[in-house]
């Protein structure tokens, strides 16, 4: 993947850009908001990574509502170190596609990008059933199935599943979980997330034998053949 | 008479004339008041007795004189004559004076010898003395001048009146003196009650921004406008010395709660830097490091969160919503928690309860007590969540309903003195020393809550703790129907 790193602090910059090359992606690199407007409007990537606030006059909204200005629809992470909700609700508004507040870790800030350029390509074609391996579930009918053999699951625990599978491959935030799957935009504090999808586990992997989500230390989960 | 000033016997204090002083000022305008409105009352009292009896010595002067014209038309000097013996002889009181004179100024009638010599000019008033008896009088005139050079002199006695106009006069101006210097008195005490009220303003406000806020406006008791700006001053200072003590809390809370994870972050990577033996201690030591940074992290989200709360900027982001699906959201997310723990998790609600707030908010202040109860609670026992409307028979504060949702455990439990201080920053009991946290849950809570305009309580639960929250609702009157349906 192509991707667009503007961030002004030499070592946050270094970091990122450090890790998604490791990771086996091409990352272009700006240190100002004038840099990175040029790129971002004159080159294709498949992601930019902002940062919002940028020396210089042009910030990352500014970058961003020019972008979207001339019909680019690039996704865009816009990284801040403004945590409150209304900023977050600012950035979104302006258009781009997920926000990550400073500080953060490498696994979560990956793990988002990847969700990002994967939702890009799916919201071309909508998709009723979803499978892995042996495990299927049907969206509409709302029913799940491993092995040739029913599951009966709670609401919950099929929205969770069904986000699970529409990441397969992908490591999922806990963080990324409960804002997708509950909604919550606030810090929890004990780790509610562990013991719902330790209750998942329970009911589509403990009686097959084979694990189908895995836990991805430091990071979060991953649900992958 | 020139308005006396009315500062003029106060003592005399540095800057005394000094008009830019308020009390000056305020002494002045009640003095040149009170003594204004005097000499118009004064002058209106003057009117309505003294004048209003001139005129009428007039009034009666002039319908005699038409009543003599009369006769004189119809029956010519004889007749008047007659006319005018007639009269005086009527007049027992001998308050009336009659002069008819012919064109060479001869007596013709009447009781006065001869044309007085001040009276030169007709159809005017004069005030002439007479001589009577052994008294000088005092008449009201006026001279008529009749066809064929006959004058007719008309007058009456108005000694007594003048008399009475002098007495009424010399009163009222007595009177007005006193009152001018009662006015002064007046203005001086007005000055000096408003310097004093000003001075323990001004002190009390001085020694403050000298550092003591230990100082207090002196509140009287007697329910006052005073009392009532001494009380909002008071109520002033006792939320800035509770935001005081807060920034103080919060900082020093910083200075020690904070340091702790970043001193373990430190040792743990200094220690690995120096001692450890191949690259698993190092990534291991460098993981706890990294975990207790994050630790700092939230610390700071907490308390910003926590800041951004109390300064109120939420409410605008407030709703009307049913609390119940939000409410139902958290405890699916908790009780899988609660189970984990081998706790039971109960909860009774009521089928919709329509909200006014900040969703997101509240959810997480729910979500805080339950992480609470379920944290400080040994397994089998029982968490409660339960929610119920309150009606209030009379309404407080012009609110009939309140919301009282309350979390119950059985677990540890905590004694008076740490209840009281549960919500302070940063504050963790004794006995919860072992389990995670930084002590910044409850105080987000209470945050939350005050936002709502409502209030948070702990008290014991045998064994456990309940928290409640009380929390006004809007009159039902103003909800929409399609929330409450
Ligand atoms: N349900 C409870 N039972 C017993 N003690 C409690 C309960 N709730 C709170 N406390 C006491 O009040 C203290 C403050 O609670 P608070 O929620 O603010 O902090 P915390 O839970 O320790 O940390 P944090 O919420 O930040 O993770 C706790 O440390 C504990 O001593
Ligand atoms: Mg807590």
């Amino acid at each position: 993947m192509r991707i667009l790193l503007v961030e002004d602090d030499q070592t946050v910059r270094t970091f990122i850009a450090k890790g998604l090359s490791e990771a086996g992606h091409l990352v272009e690199q700006a240190e100002n908001g004038k840099e990175g407007l040029a790129l971002a409007t004159n080159e294709k990537f498949d992601v930019v990574i902002l940062d919002r606030m940028l020396p210089g006059g042009v910030d990352g909204i500014h970058i961003l509502e020019t972008l979207r200005g001339q019909g680019n629809v690039t996704p865009v992470l816009l990284l801040s170190a403004l945590a409150d909700v209304d900023e977050k609700v600012a950035g979104l508004k302006a258009g781009g596609d997920d926000y990550v507040t400073k500080p953060f870790s490498f696994s979560e800030l990956q793990a988002r990008i990847e969700a990002l350029v994967r939702r890009n390509r799916n919201e071309a074609q909508p998709q009723t059933r979803l499978m892995v391996g042996d495990l299927e579930i049907d969206l509409l009918a709302r029913g799940v199935k491993r092995a040739g053999q029913k599951i009966d699951l709670q609401p919950r625990e099929f929205r969770l599943l069904e986000f699970l599978m529409r990441h397969a491959g992908q490591v999922v935030t806990r963080t990324m979980l409960l804002e997708g799957v509950w909604d919550y935009h606030f810090d929890p504090q004990t780790n509610v997330i562990d013991v719902h999808v330790s209750r998942l586990r329970q009911k589509i992997d403990k009686p097959f034998g084979r694990p189908l989500v895995h836990t991805i230390r430091n990071a979060g989960y991953m649900l992958q053949e | 008479m020139s308005l006396p000033d009315a500062s003029a016997p106060v003592s005399p204090s540095p800057g005394f004339f000094n008009l830019r002083s308020v009390s000056l000022r305020f002494a002045l305008v009640y003095g040149s008041l009170f003594i204004c409105s005097t000499v118009l009352f004064f002058s209106f009292i003057w009117w309505g007795t003294a004048g209003l009896l001139e005129h009428r010595v007039e009034l009666a002067i002039s319908a005699d004189s038409r009543a003599l014209f009369n006769v004189w038309e119809e029956s010519g000097p004889p007749g008047l004559t007659m006319m005018i013996d007639d009269r005086l002889e009527q007049d027992v009181d001998d308050n009336t004076l009659y002069l008819l004179v012919n064109k060479d100024g001869k007596w013709i009638a009447g009781n006065l010898a001869e044309w007085p010599r001040q009276i030169t000019r007709n159809h005017h008033w004069f005030n002439l003395p007479v001589q009577r008896a052994y008294t000088q009088d005092l008449a009201k005139v006026r001279a008529y001048g009749l066809p064929d050079g006959y004058r007719l002199l008309i007058g009456r006695d108005i000694s007594g009146r003048t008399l009475l106009r002098k007495m009424l006069t010399d009163t009222l101006l007595w009177a007005w003196i006193m009152i001018a210097l009662l006015a002064i008195g007046g203005g001086w005490l007005v000055r000096r009650l408003f310097q004093h009220v000003i001075h323990t303003i001004s002190r009390t406000t001085l020694a403050i921004t000298h550092g003591d806020m230990s100082q207090r406006m002196p509140v009287h008791g007697t329910d006052d406008e005073l009392d009532a700006v001494s009380k909002a001053i008071n109520e002033m200072l006792d939320r800035i010395s509770r935001l005081m003590d807060g920034v103080r809390q919060v900082s020093n809370a910083i200075a020690h709660d904070m340091r702790t994870p970043v001193t373990r972050a430190r040792a743990q990577l200094e220690y690995a830097a120096l001692h450890a033996k191949g690259e698993a201690a190092l990534r291991a030591a460098i993981e706890q490091a990294v975990g207790n940074l994050d630790n700092v992290t939230a610390i700071c989200e907490a308390l910003l969160r926590i800041a951004q709360i109390e300064s109120g900027a939420r409410r605008s982001a407030f709703v009307l919503f049913d609390l119940i699906p939000a409410l139902q959201d958290v405890c699916e997310l908790y009780e899988a928690v609660a189970e984990e723990h081998g706790l039971t998790f109960t909860q009774s609600l009521p089928a919709s309860l329509p909200f006014f707030g900040d969703r997101a908010m509240f959810q997480q202040a729910v979500a805080n007590l339950l992480d609470n109860a379920i944290k400080f609670s040994p397994p089998r026992g029982t968490v409660t969540l339960s929610a119920e409307i309150v009606t209030l028979e009379p309404p407080l504060d012009g609110r009939s309903r309140l919301l009282r949702l309350s979390v119950a455990d059985e677990g540890i439990g905590m004694n008076d003195a740490d209840m009281a201080r549960a919500t302070e920053r940063f504050f963790r009991a004794e006995q919860a020393r072992s389990t995670p946290g930084s002590g910044l849950g409850l105080a987000l809570v209470q945050a939350i809550v005050q936002l709502h305009e409502g209030q948070l309580q702990l008290a014991p639960n045998t064994p456990g703790l309940i928290t409640c929250l009380e929390v006004p609702l809007p009159d039902e009157e103003n909800f929409p129907t399609e929330v409450i349906a």
